[in-house]
């Protein structure tokens, strides 16, 4: 079986394993140390081994036909006839991935009257786009069966799917069909040796980085979250070819759309220009009130952090990260977070941030442009106050 | 009406404590616990049994400690509990992990509807519901905030999809992940924290499993590997600007001013 062991003649019994595994999952057994079920293989134990006795095991892996896999397809969300934004930005990712490993890009659009998506798409250099027509409203089963008859006749040796609410169903349902591997919310891609995908995304709970590989299958599944990526630039020499398809087994869904409303988008997180956001440094619920008056003073939004989210104190679509939203306002104000990186990957792209916390170690500052160590319960009503003898001017 | 609900143990502070030498996590003194995205998934399949009849049962996969988090679950009012614990199952990525409750789920019985959470506190992604659907071959609907109606052979749901608002009419069996606005879980019950401690566990091993290839679960089966693991960057940006409160209120109005927000 693949993974860590610690060989019993090298071990020095130091326990430093033992001490470092973030899951605890390191035991002494009748005087040993054993490597327990709980193991991820993170790899923490190996590293800081002293004397190098924790031994990874290769598995073995049938021979697996990578080279038939080729290129690179980007699934371009498409919905109420537009492409949505995300996809814009997957394309920017994987022509910048195609250039440095030379391959190509290609495109899926799945939806009503696909072919509207032509104009939206022809100034962008992508070698073709498969257009599938499917009902408006989206169903996981129908679409996935869908993008997958693309893959199958295309085979890729990349998806790129965005990590929005339909992109969390079709992903893991087509990697599972391909028996592949499948990275969500990836905050960072790069080629390594022609075609394997490099997927960096924070890990265990958001306070650290994970270096991510599929190696031994394809297609080799990604999802990204909206704004995470830049969005592709446009090129008049681009030549697209939009191949109309239809699936070689007529597709058919299981779940029975009754009704599609729109939802107002006018508190949407992600399109306010200031907003300010709530971390763990809030001691009670109803100190949030502080924060969204100081959030409507300055014409804009409270957000969170997903900490406050779990405590039930704020809901979910003002969470702030990964696992929320990602932000790009012109100014954030932070008030007592402490800036996990599953955090920070939702909000490094303000333009502008103010970040107030009492721990000068807190990691927020290393990205707020004017960190502010202080107590956020003296420096906010101050500041409310102030703000409003300035507007009363 | 059979409803099975997947729930995960996970240390209770996600954000914890890292070591700034050596950049990994520190996990002493910390406790595990019923992921509190799993609360809802547990409270809906109660309310269901409330008002159709039948039987909630939770399955989850770990080492053996996470018998606990079914503790929790049978605190709750949950029937029956099962562990797919198993040295060939650690490691798994979200193909094998969601193989290996599909598994399990298989060979314990035919359940009319599968919930699970929205995600993890720890693993963050929210993609093993609906690969555990892929495998069961069934139909699969997340972001579910609300059940509407309920029929012997069907559930009318209410999903959020970003912004828009579905309804949606799924024939059993078949699989939600709910949101955790769906619910407000309910608390756990002294008589029922004392009647889980007596209530067995039933641990579900490879061999217990109807494909009980070890090639196909951990580690093995998985399609992933994490190469390292690494702090991230340290870049300081800006001096830190430690002033008593006058002085910080003034220099965040000038730097409100200077950015026309003000």
């Amino acid at each position: 079986m693949p993974g860590y062991t610690i060989d019993r003649n090298i071990c020095t019994q130091c326990g430093a394993c033992r001490k470092q595994c973030p899951f605890s999952c390191v035991e002494k057994t009748d005087g040993v140390y054993v490597i327990g079920d709980g193991c991820t293989a993170c790899g923490v134990c190996a590293e800081i081994c002293p004397v190098k006795a924790v031994i990874w095991q290769e598995a073995a892996h049938e021979a697996f036909d990578k080279i038939s896999w080729k290129n690179i397809l980007v699934y371009l969300e498409y919905h109420h006839g537009i492409v949505h934004p995300v996809g814009i930005q997957l394309l920017g990712k994987a022509l910048e991935l195609a250039a440095s490993c030379g391959c190509e890009v290609y495109g899926i659009v799945i939806g009503e009257n696909a072919g509207e998506a032509k104009p939206q798409l022809l100034l962008y250099p992508l070698t073709s786009v498969f257009l599938y027509e499917a009902q408006e409203n989206f169903a996981s089963d129908l679409y996935e069966q869908l993008l997958s008859d693309c893959i199958g006749k295309l085979r890729p040796s990349i998806v790129l799917i965005g990590g929005t609410a339909q992109g969390r169903s079709l992903a893991p349902c087509a990697a599972t069909r391909f028996r592949t591997g499948l990275t969500a919310d990836c905050t960072g891609l790069s080629i390594r040796d022609k075609d394997d995908l490099v997927q960096t995304r924070p890990a265990f709970g958001g306070n650290i980085m994970a270096q991510i590989i599929t190696p031994n299958t394809r297609p080799q599944f990604a999802t990204v979250r909206l704004n995470m990526m830049e969005p592709a630039r446009k090129s008049e020499a681009a030549s697209v070819a939009f191949i109309t398809c239809a699936s070689a087994h007529p597709a058919k869904s299981a779940l029975e759309i009754l009704d599609a409303q729109s939802l107002a988008p006018e508190k949407d997180i992600t399109r306010q220009k200031v907003l300010v956001a709530a971390g763990k440094g809030i001691r009670k619920k109803e100190d949030l009130a502080m924060l969204e008056e100081l959030a409507v003073l300055l014409g804009g939004e409270l957000a969170s952090t997903r900490g406050l989210v779990e405590k039930g104190w704020i809901k979910s679509d003002r969470q702030i990260g990964l696992s929320g939203h990602t932000v790009r306002p012109e100014l954030l104000i932070t008030c007592g977070v402490s800036g996990s990186v599953q955090f920070m990957a939702g909000m490094s792209g303000a333009k502008n941030i103010i970040a107030i916390n009492q721990d000068p170690e807190a990691r927020i500052f290393q990205i707020a442009h004017h960190p502010v160590c202080g107590d956020l319960y003296e420096i906010i009503p101050e500041l409310i106050r102030q703000l409003k003898a300035a507007k009363s001017k | 009406m059979k409803t099975a609900v997947c729930i995960k143990q996970v240390p209770v502070f996600s954000d914890g404590k890292m070591d700034p030498e050596k950049g990994v996590i520190l996990r002493d003194g910390l406790v595990s616990a019923m992921n509190v995205y799993d609360l809802p998934a547990v409270e809906t399949a109660l309310r269901l049994r409330e008002e159709a009849g039948g039987t909630a049962d939770v399955f989850s996969m770990g080492p053996l400690q996470a018998a606990d988090a079914i503790r929790e679950a049978y605190a709750m009012g949950i029937d029956q509990g099962y562990l797919l614990s198993d040295h060939a199952f650690s490691g798994a990525d979200v193909l094998a992990t969601s193989y290996t409750l599909a598994q399990g789920i298989k060979g314990a019985g035919k359940y009319d509807l599968i919930i699970c959470g929205r995600q993890t506190t720890d693993g963050d992604t929210g993609q093993v519901g609906a690969a555990i659907a892929q495998w069961l071959h069934i139909p699969y609907a997340g972001g579910v905030t609300a059940i509407i109606s309920r029929k012997p052979d069907s559930i009318t749901l209410q999903q959020r999809l970003d912004d828009e608002q579905v309804t949606v009419k799924m024939s059993y069996p078949c699989l939600i992940a709910v949101d955790r606005s769906i619910y407000i879980s309910r608390m756990k019950s002294l008589p029922g924290k004392i009647a889980a401690r007596k209530k067995g566990v039933a641990i579900i091993t490879l061999q217990d499993l109807e494909d009980h290839d070890p090639q196909h679960y951990g580690l093995s089966g998985s399609a992933t590997k994490v190469e390292k693991i690494y702090p991230p960057e340290r870049t300081h940006k800006e001096p830190i600007m430690c002033l008593n409160t006058a002085d910080a209120v003034n220099e965040i109005m000038k730097i409100l001013e200077n950015s026309k927000a003000v």
